[in-house]
């Protein structure tokens, strides 16, 4: 899943603070799995916000709101939303980058008498996985041509500091990666899962230079599924 | 030849080389390159040039191998996998070809976050292995990644690097002999200090018959004092220091510990000398170039043999 982090509340408020009419989205899918953006976040945040400008004797309106997913338009397309967003002179997203931009999108295609703001509420971090409470790790950096079959399902472009296709470099000591004594070297890794399902020499061969073309080096992506387009 | 260097020239006629290190300045000083490479002229048959070593920024290694040329000496000149992608550093070998430089280091390149800019953004677009073959396919094939002919001569002696201390180390043999396969022409193995495990990764080396397809160069460095071999032991990733040789050093009571680090290291390269599969030192006196001569002389590795 994508898991994202609450941006520090100091910079949240100066992005809202010349605004009257506040409204809070949060998003139901990845964020609130990640406990970053989902509706007790979206409280939480709303709190925190009456709370300084009653102290700073603002007279600012803060109302809350959430979609399920804020990167569909089929989940945004509610009245009630609609209305709330209708109502507001600027909307903190408490979604992911990508629900941030498709809620900008979406809002100002849905409403035309006014444009519509809408500014971030998380700093989205990674594609990771979940693995205990309040940990998650980065497992996937999304590259386009997936060699997870080669390496053991640990993945070197992700886990690998230097995203190395030949590994180990000269820094892993231990087990670890040079960079960080807490952060696994990810070749080390890989070596010990092949060795224990006896595929050592699949990494015995040269890995030949990557083509980094699906990845985001190629310009930004798109796919259009045509059997699906029918 | 590959190259023509002197570097190859020497290993192919069988004798003992031995490469020393030379870090350009933090800026523009071309003097402080010419002082260290006038210590080092006449006492090492090749001088790698660092490439913003530790991710610090400093004089490029192009053009600090470069004023080692007009110096009268010859650079090996490091290239990290870091900075540049393959269309920079395609580009940056024709360059470093046309200025004279026969000699090369395909490295992975420390992480920025031990630089002086930890902010900044990664490239390894290719790793050392890949850049290997890269340059062999330069060299040999006279052409550049893509299929495109090279205008014009290409040659260049190619190195890489080798950490028989890192882990896991029942892989590193395998990883050199992964360097072997893209074409590497001689290694320069990181610092030796422990020994008995070097020893161990030579029989494993020599048992894969890799010495006889690659020219293997032991990477030593002195010891300054207990605190730096402390500080080195505890905090440079892949280099073990034993507390045996800590402790010699520490026993040779304050105002001898430099001496008697030079002392070791002498001794170290005599055994590496008639350790089978070693074609040569490559000596990393770091900010220590100014005794690169005493230690020379000390080692019984002076006077150099003639290219």
């Amino acid at each position: 899943m994508i898991v994202a982090e609450r941006k520090p509340f100091s910079e949240i408020l100066s992005m809202v603070e010349d605004y009257s009419r506040i409204l809070v989205v949060g998003c139901g899918s990845c964020v609130t799995i990640c406990m970053a953006g989902g509706e007790e976040e979206v409280k939480i945040l709303s709190s925190q916000l009456r709370l300084a400008f009653k102290k700073n004797k603002k007279d600012i309106e803060v109302e809350e709101a959430m979609a399920l997913r804020q990167c569909d338009d089929e989940y945004m397309n509610n009245p009630e939303l609609i209305n709330k967003v209708k109502k507001a002179d600027i909307v903190i997203s408490m979604a992911c980058g990508i629900g941030v931009q498709h809620a900008t999108a979406f809002f100002n295609r849905i409403i035309t008498d006014k444009p519509i703001k809408i500014v971030p509420g998380l700093n989205t971090t990674f594609m990771g996985a979940n693995l205990d409470v309040g940990v998650w790790e980065e497992r996937c950096v999304g590259c386009g041509d997936c060699v997870l079959e080669k390496t053991g399902g640990i993945c070197p472009i992700t886990r690998c500091a230097k995203s190395l296709l030949n590994g180990p470099c000269g820094g892993s000591s231990n087990g670890k990666c040079e960079i960080n004594k807490e952060t696994d070297c990810a070749w080390h890794l890989i070596i010990e899962r092949l060795e224990a399902l006896g595929e050592l020499d699949r990494i015995k061969p040269i890995e030949m230079y990557k083509d980094w073309r699906p990845s985001h080096d190629g310009g930004p992506r798109k796919i259009i599924r045509e059997d699906m387009r029918i | 030849m590959k190259s023509g260097s002197n570097l190859e020239r020497l290993l192919e006629k069988g004798e003992f080389v031995v490469t020393g290190e030379l870090g350009p300045p933090k800026g523009t000083d071309v003097d402080v390159v010419k002082k260290k490479a006038s210590m080092l002229k006449g006492n090492v048959d090749a001088v790698n040039i660092t490439d913003n070593q530790t991710a610090i920024v400093r004089m490029s290694s192009i053009a600090a191998a470069k004023v080692l040329i007009d110096e009268g000496l010859e650079p090996n000149m490091q290239m990290v996998a870091r900075d540049r992608n393959r269309i920079a550093m395609m580009s940056d070998l024709f360059g470093a070809n046309a200025l004279g430089i026969r000699n090369m280091l395909c490295l992975s390149g420390d992480h920025q976050t031990f630089g002086n800019h930890p902010e900044a953004k990664n490239v390894f677009d290719i790793d050392s292995i890949q850049m290997i073959y890269m340059v062999k396919t330069m060299r040999d094939e006279h052409k550049v990644i893509c299929g495109d002919e090279i205008e014009g001569d290409f040659k260049m002696f190619i190195g890489a690097a080798c950490n028989p201390f890192a882990d896991p180390f029942r892989y590193r043999v395998h990883r050199l002999a992964k360097k072997v396969e893209a074409g590497v022409d001689f290694i320069q193995t990181q610092c030796i200090y422990d020994m008995k495990r070097f020893k161990e990764f030579m029989k494993q080396v020599v048992d894969m018959g890799l010495h006889e397809k690659c020219k293997i160069l032991a990477g030593v460095t002195p010891l300054k004092s207990v605190g730096m071999a402390r500080y080195m032991a505890a905090n440079v990733s892949g280099i073990i220091i034993p507390e045996e040789m800590i402790a010699r050093l520490k026993g040779a009571g304050k105002g001898n510990v430099a001496t008697e680090g030079i002392k070791i290291l002498c001794e170290q390269m005599q055994e590496l000398k008639e350790t089978e599969g070693i074609a040569g030192i490559h000596l990393m006196a770091i900010e220590w170039e100014h005794r690169v001569p005493e230690i020379m002389e000390m080692a019984g590795f002076l006077p150099r043999p003639k290219p």
